[in-house]
């Protein structure tokens, strides 16, 4: 497997790792079978992120791709955080091996998903997001 | 990288030996001649492939005219497979093998299964081990071909072959076995045993890659998978590799000469790895203990982390090793061996292999067991699995 120096700068020294007690949102996605779990929380002030660490249980790009996107959000609105996708954050990690692509998805789907978490708790509705389909057969194209 | 560099990937591949590569090097550049040709140059280079003919005969105890040199393991397999289904169809069209095969025999059975023949797959235990008697129930009137692999590459399981070749014997069944990890680090003796075909690759033994052979005991009815011209007695065409076939005879026979003092060696290294790696909290050894286990092979789960994330921290501080997890295959399923003795996709997700060989000193070992405990630390400590297994009450290291 060839990741690019920056995937393994992420892998090696992963930024934001850890738990916030006191999140305002946390969403958590993949699941052991798959071989990854991402969980992110976040900590928002003043529909800012003001604060997002991380937990992931998966292979060298998901870790870089958690680190990467906590770093690509925070300090962000929540409506800027909202536009952040899957290329993005593949880009920024100067590309993904195609068949890691999925890691870029998950780091995506669970920002979104701890923004909405937040959402629903604050009485808000959540946004919508449209879920990529298997994240694990995304078309070349797609990735 | 690390100035330290532990390569622990031995059934990978092996690196060549020193006295392998002088034996080969001849035949690369002075005695280049192609053996079906006329000339003193080209019975130079026949003369060199019946001796390492004859070498390997002398591994297996088989006779001379009984090895027929490949392309390497997959193609071996591939040959005693479809050369023997085809060649007997006339008999059955059922055949036996096990779950936990290398996929060189697998994918083969899946395309034979394509093709009109039924194949049982049969379980293994928790250690990895056939039970004779489910082979023995699974064998019908129609059935051509057990092939069960000598010892497991992921796992180490070293199978009853006397046992089951005997079986095999007293059915009138061919049995093939899929030796590739097994051939010069156990003693094989393909009479004994009652083997009617076995593979070996050279480059699992110090030996060059790209070189295997197939034993095919006298008078199995197998029908040729690679047509063309006459070499291999008319049964592999092919202008021969001659450099591989000589590197491959001879690093078998060195193999062979020292089996046992380096298997004593590389048991006690692979149990004192076994060993450190097992006191590390929430993990497992895969496969069995003991003699059943071949002396190289180590294969640990630990819980909670994934395999391909473990393999890219230990590189980095310059330990080279394998995994079973599905990143590492580079598909979705973790490896179908750890599966198939009854591992959860969680907990084989976090598998990792280490195989010892003859470039591995205690040192080695030592190193080894000095950092991966940190690693397995560092990846459970950004574990959400990790987290959630505390927080139900278990236990912080
Ligand atoms: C058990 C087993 N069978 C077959 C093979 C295939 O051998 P080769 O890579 O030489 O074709 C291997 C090697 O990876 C193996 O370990």
């Amino acid at each position: 497997m060839n990741y690019s120096a920056k995937v393994m700068d992420h892998f090696m020294n992963p930024r934001n790792v850890g738990e916030i007690s006191d999140a305002d949102g946390i969403g958590e996605v993949g699941n052991p079978v798959c071989g990854d779990i991402m969980k992110i929380y976040l900590k928002i002030d003043d529909n800012r992120i003001q604060d997002v660490k991380f937990n992931t249980f998966g292979c060298g790009s998901a870790i870089a791709s958690s680190s990467m996107a906590t770093e690509l959000i925070k300090g962000k609105t929540l409506e800027e955080a909202w536009e952040l996708s899957n290329k993005a954050v593949a880009e920024a990690l100067d590309g993904l091996p195609p068949v890691k692509m999925h890691c870029s998805v998950l780091a995506e789907q669970a920002v979104h998903k701890a923004i909405n978490n937040y959402r629903i708790a604050n009485g808000l509705s959540p946004w919508d997001y449209k879920e990529h389909g298997d994240i694990h057969a995304l078309a070349p194209d797609e990735q | 990288m690390s100035d330290n560099h532990v390569y622990l990937d031995y059934s990978a591949t092996t690196y060549i030996k020193p006295e392998v590569l002088a034996a080969m090097r001849p035949y690369l550049d002075t005695y280049f001649g192609n053996p079906s040709s006329i000339y003193a140059l080209a019975r130079i280079t026949e003369q060199a492939i019946g001796q390492s003919r004859e070498q390997v005969a002398a591994a297996l105890n088989a006779a001379k005219n009984e090895i027929y040199f490949t392309g390497g393991g997959s193609e071996a397999d591939n040959w005693a497979l479809k050369g023997v289904a085809f060649a007997n169809k006339q008999w059955g069209n059922h055949i036996i093998t096990t779950k936990i095969e290398h996929h060189a025999i697998l994918h083969t059975c899946e395309f034979l299964a394509q093709h009109g023949f039924e194949i049982t797959y049969l379980p293994v235990d928790s250690e990895g081990l056939v039970d004779v008697d489910s082979l023995r129930q699974a064998i019908t009137a129609k059935t051509i071909l057990v092939s069960i692999m000598f010892a497991n590459n992921e796992i180490g399981t070293i199978q009853p072959i006397a046992a089951i070749g005997k079986l095999c014997r007293e059915k009138g069944i061919y049995f093939h076995t899929d030796a590739v990890q097994a051939v010069g680090h156990v003693p094989i003796d393909v009479q004994a045993m009652n083997i009617d075909l076995l593979s070996l690759a050279g480059h699992k033994f110090y030996g060059p890659k790209g070189v295997g052979a197939l034993y095919i005991r006298k008078g199995v009815k197998i029908d040729n998978l690679i047509h063309g011209g006459g070499q291999e007695r008319g049964k592999r065409a092919g202008t021969e590799n001659i450099a591989g076939i000589v590197g491959l005879g001879q690093a078998l026979e060195l193999a062979t000469t020292d089996i046992e003092t380096e298997n004593q060696r590389l048991t006690r290294l692979r149990d004192k790895l076994i060993a450190g790696l097992t006191a590390i909290p929430h993990s497992r050894l895969n496969g069995p203990v003991g003699a059943k286990r071949l002396p190289g092979n180590v294969n640990v789960c630990f819980r909670f982390i994934e395999g391909e994330s473990m393999l890219l921290l230990l590189d980095s501080v310059g330990v080279s090793a394998s995994s079973g997890s599905a990143c590492t295959a580079g598909s979705l399923e973790p490896s179908h061996v750890l599966l198939a003795i009854g591992l959860t996709h969680e907990i084989a997700h976090g598998s990792l292999r280490l195989t010892l060989g003859a470039g591995t000193t205690e040192q080695d070992v030592d190193y080894v067991l000095e950092v991966l405990p940190g690693i397995v630390r560092k990846l459970r400590n950004m574990s959400p699995l990790w987290k959630e297994f505390l927080n139900k009450g278990g236990t912080k290291l």
